[in-house]
């Protein structure tokens, strides 16, 4: 890997500020992601800012909701009382997630922003648009079986890898993030961004922002949530496919829901319509069978992916029969 | 008194366990020598051709760099005559000629190796190497190139036929069916690598990961033409290797070479994507097995067929078919083995090698005749059980398989099967149980030890011999407990250098029944001599009637005869006792058929939406012998259990062949289980000794453990959902 230089910030403001001194630096938070990009040569910063020690790491309630630092660690998060009582959700996203070391050094705002798994990523000496915008996108007629099915444009495929990312936009989370100019905050769902023409554009951050929080809203899905991931090893496997599945429920009528699935698109893949559908039924098989079916609506595979047309549909009636307490 | 773990059959702990946990041991990437410096390789980035130029100045003047290296201007190597890769000892050898000239005979072969003052900084240098090439079309895949198979020189790998061709035909009931075995990659946690050390023009000194000190010793010797006494090479402690370290890589003598250019030591250690591309692989394999059998299941003919992915510059071959000529008895065998060249590096033996692959066909026709007969597959096989070696027509030295069958079939509760697949759920998951049978030769080769009896009545032992993990030390430590009768901690066993008299590669579950055989020799030897040695009382008595207990001789009858192994050192006035003692195997290979068996049995879970399979339980059940040590031989079992979950559900390494690139070269992406992937492993021994292979009656199993645990699981799958699945891994999508 390339020398580079290393310093540490100790306030937001200082990170903000040696990045803009230096466009080429990047920050780096548990380095669990960065830190492999750099040893593969797929990223080479000449500057590294540390932000890992910014007094960003609380999680706090605030009115109507919750807002946790982006320096939080996967782990505090997902073992913190608050969290693990009004959004279990993202608790059980998260422990879905890497390996116990891993989420002891992962940060939130990490997470967020960790790069896609494909192989041809990985290899610089294969094509890739992502890397190398130009190059040709070499997982679309090669190995894509962890390929996207929604949301693909000719130039990439890829799909977005987290866990966590795929409860926060189920879970109507924002991310606040901070600029030379200030503050702003990005609703979830638009956080992450499709490829299109342009996909070494991951998502919406400006090249000159941190991010500093995520909040969630409150919400009334504590009894009803399930996060479910099928992978190909019982645990420290990206998922093949995933799916955050939540309910509201009247007895057994669904007042609200919210559903998102992961490993299926360059972002975590909200299913708003879905959602919408389901408010008023009766929670039963079928009326989750329908919901899979209209979910699949648009998903288009590869020649290794096929499998996510049905195992994605599959995932979706599991994980709603469990968040429904529907036990076969 | 005597402690019962400490002896032939007892559970003793690794002698070596406090060095492995506490980081004492040390792995050859750990040592440090003065003037040390580091070499990193630059791999090729076509998959054939040739090297047109290379640019390497960049790198030359890059912050502490020392050479890179290349054909351009490597030392000359002796061995190096002709332009052909180098076929020394029989695939043992470099094979490929590091840095002899520019052809590229794989994606990822080494081009150059840059040494730098430190590893980042080498690392850094290697990345600014550019190669410009003239480009050849190239093949990688196996699938496509099937009809380009050859017949192996491999003399055991001729085509085999016994009574009639393909009579499995015409048999009443039969099963032919195609059996694919992806490329798996051994991924030891420990990387490979080697230190080099020139001591002068002819003299070197080397730390390796190596199977086999005296091998590696050999081929640097025969490389370098130098006198094998002067190539020292050390390498006590192997951080796993699973077969991939049991020959010189080209790598190893890269090093070597850049030894030489930069007159420093050079140490290497590769990178986990190099694991993948330079240090051998279990190569993918495509079977097809025809098995027929009469309506009461008794076999009528078996035939089986593999074309093995192979590398397009050696010849490299394992016994995927063996077993089916011997395993059961059938009138008519007939099995055929091609190597299918292309254009990646060469395999190397992978844990069971071979029988591993075959056993995942053969045993999985088996299990699907046993349907097509509405048998039970226990039934099936003992129905055809041999009573002899139908092979080679022997009797054999021993063979308890169908105890174990049974042993097994109860701890795992084979009656709870269900007997329709896809019939019984449990907690929402389907219920499947399966099992396999597993075979492997029982080898000894020769091997010597060299035993120290010390006046403060220690014990030294001494052989060339590796332990790549199992717990060689352990094994040799009990037996020479056992023939001397002293306390454990009175002895030592030492190896893993080449100063040390002659031991065979770890390799082929050889090293008990080997090694152990000469320390067992060299301690029976060392026993007569203190008889001789111990004055008149004893020596009437016959040195075998004799007890030896608590580090002292005694008569059998009179308990005051006795006398101290010290007292007779200090009697003779002998500082300390010396023998060395060759122990070869004898003629009664030729008489008997020697083999290992394992039966594996498995109850899965398996998702019936999602496609997720869970081994809720395994049973391993090994014929071995006698078992010198109940406890690192039910490790060596777990581990080959936990290979074989790995092998059935998880490994294989994808090549894009359009680049002849690999596309999941990380731990991430190539998947080796994890803890929740494991459920409780029960191991059980049937523990007889075996009265013909060696002193101890052991016979190995460390290629056993894994052998038949992949086609137990999947025909433990096939009971569960009603899916046969003839291709590894069974992963979710193959069963939704
Ligand atoms: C073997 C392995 C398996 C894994 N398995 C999973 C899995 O199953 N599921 C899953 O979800 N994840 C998985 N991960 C990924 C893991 O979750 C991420 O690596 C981790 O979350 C990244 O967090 P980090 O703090 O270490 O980020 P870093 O590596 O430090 O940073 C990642 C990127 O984010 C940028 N960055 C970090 N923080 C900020 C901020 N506050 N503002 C702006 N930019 C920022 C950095 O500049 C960098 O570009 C796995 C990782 C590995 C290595
Ligand atoms: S899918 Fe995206 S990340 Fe993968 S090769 Fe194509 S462009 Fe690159």
């Amino acid at each position: 890997m390339k020398a580079f230089q290393y310093v540490r910030a100790n306030t937001a403001k200082s990170a903000l500020e040696a990045l803009a001194k230096d466009p080429s630096a990047q920050f780096i938070a548990g380095g669990t992601n960065l830190v492999d990009l750099m040893k593969r040569g797929v990223t080479a910063p000449d500057k590294l800012i540390d932000i890992s020690r910014l007094p960003l790491n609380k999680i706090e309630k605030v009115a109507n909701g919750v807002r946790i630092g982006a320096m939080s660690l996967n782990s505090q998060v997902a073992d913190d009382k608050l969290i693990l009582e009004k959004w279990p959700l993202l608790a059980q996203a998260l422990n879905a997630g890497a390996s116990a070391q891993l989420r002891n050094k992962a940060t939130v705002g990490g997470n967020m922003l960790q790069r896609t798994r494909c192989g041809y990523f990985y290899d610089t000496e294969m094509p890739c648009n992502k890397r190398q915008p130009g190059t040709g996108c070499g997982a679309k007629e090669g190995y894509n079986r962890m390929h996207a099915i929604f949301g693909t444009s000719e130039h990439c495929i890829a799909v977005h890898p987290s866990d966590m990312c795929v409860a926060l936009v189920a879970l109507d989370a924002a991310v606040v993030v901070q600029g030379p100019k200030g503050e702003r905050t990005i609703p979830f769902t638009e956080f992450h961004r499709l490829p299109g023409d342009r996909p070494e554009k991951d998502n919406t951050l400006g090249k000159d922002e941190l991010i500093v929080a995520v909040t969630l809203p409150d919400s009334p899905y504590t009894q009803h949530a399930h996060y479910l991931k099928v992978r190909d090893r019982a645990s420290y496997a990206f998922a093949l496919v995933s799916v955050a599945a939540a309910l509201e429920l009247e007895g057994k009528t669904i007042k609200s829901a919210r559903l998102a699935m992961g490993g299926v698109a360059h972002k975590p893949w909200r299913l708003q319509e879905v959602e919408k559908a389901l408010v008023g039924k009766t929670v039963s098989e079928a009326t989750f069978q329908q919901a899979a079916q209209q979910a699949m609506a648009g998903a288009r595979a590869f020649e290794y992916n096929a499998f996510k047309l049905k195992l994605a549909p599959n995932t979706i009636v599991e994980a709603l029969k469990m968040a429904a307490g529907l036990t076969a | 008194m005597k402690n019962k773990d400490e002896r032939i059959g007892g559970r003793m702990s690794r002698v070596d366990a406090q060095l492995k946990v506490t980081g004492a041991a040390k792995y050859f990437a750990e040592f440090e020598v003065p003037n040390l410096v580091y070499g990193v390789l630059v791999p090729s980035t076509i998959t054939k051709g040739t090297i047109k130029s290379l640019d390497t100045k960049k790198a030359e003047s890059a912050p502490g760099v020392l050479a890179v290296l290349s054909y351009l201007n490597a030392p000359k190597t002796p061995a190096y005559q002709t332009d052909e890769p180098s076929k020394t000892s029989s695939g043992r050898g470099p094979g490929m000629k590091a840095f002899h000239d520019n052809k590229v005979y794989f994606n990822g072969q080494p081009i150059a190796m840059v040494v730098a003052n430190t590893f980042e900084r080498a690392t850094y240098a290697a990345s600014l190497v550019t190669a410009q090439y003239e480009k050849s079309s190239h093949q990688t895949e196996l699938k496509s190139n099937l009809d380009k198979g050859i017949t192996p020189k491999s003399k055991s790998l001729q085509d085999y036929q016994r009574g009639k061709k393909d009579a499995y035909q015409t048999a009443p009931v039969k099963i032919e069916a195609e059996y694919i075995q992806p490329t798996e990659v051994h991924n030891p946690m420990e990387l490979h690598g080697i230190l080099a050390q020139w001591e002068g023009p002819d003299k070197i000194t080397v730390y390796a990961k190596t199977q086999g000190v005296k091998m590696t010793q050999q081929v640097i010797a025969d490389t370098f033409k130098i006198p094998k006494e002067n190539v020292s090479v050390h390498s006590q402690f192997v951080g796993g290797a699973f077969g991939m370290s049991l020959r010189v890589w080209p790598h190893e003598i890269a090093t070597i070479l850049a030894a030489q250019k930069v007159q420093r030591p050079v140490k290497l250690v590769i990178t986990r994507d190099q694991m993948f591309t330079i240090a051998g692989y279990r190569p993918h394999t495509h079977q097809k097995v025809g098995i027929g059998a009469n309506k009461d299941g008794k076999f009528v003919g078996i035939s089986h067929w593999a074309n093995v992915q192979n590398s397009n510059y050696e010849e490299f071959t394992e016994a995927t078919v063996g077993m089916t000529r011997f395993l059961y008895r059938s009138p008519n065998v007939n099995t055929t083995y091609r190597v299918v060249p292309l254009d990646i590096c060469t395999p190397i033996p992978m844990r069971g090698p071979g029988e591993a692959t075959g056993a995942f066909a053969l045993e999985s026709a088996i299990d699907e005749l046993s349907y097509a007969l509405n048998m039970d597959p226990i039934d099936l096989r003992m129905k055809n059980y041999p009573e002899k070696d139908p092979e080679q027509d022997l009797p054999w030295s021993s063979n308890h398989v169908r105890e174990a069958y049974q042993l097994g079939a109860d701890k795992i509760g084979w009656s709870n099967r269900p007997k329709e697949p896809r019939s019984k759920k449990e907690n929402g998951m389907w219920i499947g149980y399966g099992m396999a049978t597993g075979t492997f030769g029982a080898h000894r080769r020769e091997a010597t030890a060299r035993a120290q009896l010390k006046a403060d009545g220690t014990l030294l032992i001494q052989s060339a011999a590796s332990d790549i993990g199992p717990g060689t030390g352990t094994a040799m430590v009990q037996i020479a407990a056992e023939v001397m009768g002293m306390p454990a901690d009175q002895i030592k066993f030492e190896l893993g250098e080449t100063a040390f008299p002659y031991a065979p590669i770890q390799g082929g579950s050889a090293t008990v029944a080997s090694v152990g055989s000469a320390v067992h020799e060299a301690c029976m030897a060392l026993r007569q001599q203190l008889v001789e040695l111990s004055g008149n009382a004893l020596k009437k008595a016959k040195v075998d009637t004799l007890v030896y207990e608590e580090g002292r001789v005694r008569s059998p009858t009179d308990r005051s005869a006795s006398i101290a192994y010290t007292e007779i050192l200090k009697r003779n006035n002998l500082p300390m006792l010396e023998v060395t003692k060759e122990a070869k195997p004898g003629e009664e290979g030729k008489k008997f058929a020697m083999y290992s068996f394992s039966v594996h049995f498995v109850k899965v879970h398996v998702h019936p939406t999602t496609g997720v399979v869970r081994v809720k339980h395994a049973v391993a059940v090994a014929d071995a012998g006698t078992i010198v040590n109940h406890k690192t031989a039910s490790s060596q079992m777990m581990g080959g259990a936990v290979g074989g979950i790995g092998m059935a559900l998880q490994e294989e390494a994808v090549i894009d062949h359009r680049y002849g690139r690999y596309i999941n070269n990380d731990l991430a992406n190539y998947h080796v289980p994890v803890n929740a992937d494991i459920p409780d492993i029960d191991v059980l021994f049937v523990d007889k000794k075996d009265p013909y292979i060696n002193p101890m009656g052991a016979k190995g199993l460390g290629e056993i453990a894994i052998i038949g645990m992949a086609p137990a699981i999947a025909n433990a799958v096939y009971n569960a959902t009603g899916k046969r699945i003839r291709e590894l891994p069974i992963t979710p999508d193959k069963l939704i």
